[in-house]
């Protein structure tokens, strides 16, 4: 009975531990937990859902961007300041360094830098994304099988 | 629990700031570090403290709420009660920085703390900031820990407001003093 739930917390916390030792996340997605409360119960999961929305956006905005005949540096180096700014807020510090880099490139105005930084910048997200989907998953596992346990 | 918290110990707070991400960041920490639950604030002369948050996603919708319209040589005075403006510097538009001034040029708001905020560490600009009044300079992403640092500025806005309300108060004492045949010296209450 209480086996499994332990079970399921151990992978939790052990799970949790890998994303900050491989550097997927940082000190500032503790900060977001330690704002979540019984009055806010799910404000990591929606934080961090609107940080995906606003990535693919901008994601997006960047491929556009890089696409053009004549390329706004301005623009560009824009969307990843804003890309940079999210995901540094979210505690995504994979994403965060890979923004870093790519606006070094903007401000070299250097064409592949941007290219190879943007392929980077998508990769680095999409595996965050799916680390923290798995995440929030054995979340609600937990928070299921404890039934009326709170958190 | 059931008491409603006295209007001396509720603080608003004026976030201005163009990421959503960051507008409910700041909105939470705020109101995370109310009450006494919050930590910091509880041990001000030990009293409970509420923030009431209101976040805007541009300087220019800043300005409008504070009573100060651009361009415009008159200010409008609405009855806006903001204890605390925290911005961030980098925004579209008008920036932080031009925020800070048009608030420490305006004679009605030139006295409510501000607090600018940045990804950005440029001690340059920080100093800039702080020359043009700027209380304290928060670098993103900010932390409960920095709103700690808010404590002072809002017991001295809180203490200040006491004081402006004063005056009035005296000037009447006195004018009915000096009416009175047998004068006595009126101390000022400070």
């Amino acid at each position: 009975m209480d086996g499994g739930i332990i079970q399921l917390q151990r992978h939790l916390v052990d799970y949790t531990a890998s994303l900050f030792d491989e550097g997927f996340l940082d000190e500032q997605f503790n900060q977001l937990e330690l704002l979540q409360d019984e009055s806010n119960p799910d404000f990591v999961v929606e934080v961090v859902t609107l940080f995906f929305q606003d990535a693919e956006r901008l994601l997006d905005e960047l491929t556009k961007a890089l696409g053009q005949a004549s390329i706004d540096f301005k623009k560009l180096d824009a969307h990843v300041h804003q890309l940079k700014g999210s995901s540094s807020s979210v505690g995504a510090q994979r994403v965060h360094k890979a923004c870093i880099s790519f606006r070094n490139s903007c401000e070299e105005k250097n064409i592949e830098g941007c290219l190879k930084s943007l392929q980077q910048v998508r990769h680095e997200y999409s595996l965050v994304k799916s680390k923290l989907e798995t995440l929030f998953k054995m979340e609600q596992q937990l928070s299921a099988a404890s039934g009326s346990f709170s958190r | 629990m059931g008491m409603a918290t006295p209007k001396e110990t509720q603080f608003h707070v004026l976030a201005v700031d163009d990421s959503l991400i960051d507008r409910m960041l700041i909105e939470r920490l705020l109101k995370t570090s109310s009450f006494h639950g919050g930590i910091l604030i509880a041990d001000i002369l030990g009293m409970c403290v509420e923030f009431t948050v209101t976040a805007v996603d541009s300087a220019s919708k800043a300005l409008n709420f504070l009573g100060l319209v651009e361009d415009m040589a008159s200010e409008i005075h609405q009855d806006v009660d903001v204890n605390l403006i925290i911005t961030d510097y980098c925004m579209p538009g008008m920036t932080g920085y031009d925020l800070l001034r048009k608030i420490k040029e305006s004679k009605s708001l030139k006295d409510i703390p501000v607090v600018i905020m940045s990804s950005e560490n440029v001690p340059s600009r920080i100093n800039r900031c702080l020359e043009e009044g700027a209380e304290e300079f928060f670098l993103k992403p900010v932390q409960l820990s920095d709103v700690h640092k808010l404590k002072p500025h809002l017991m001295k806005s809180r203490v200040k407001e006491e004081q402006d309300q004063q005056p009035i108060n005296n000037k009447r004492k006195i004018k009915e003093e000096f009416h009175s045949p047998d004068k006595t010296r009126v101390k000022c209450i400070s």
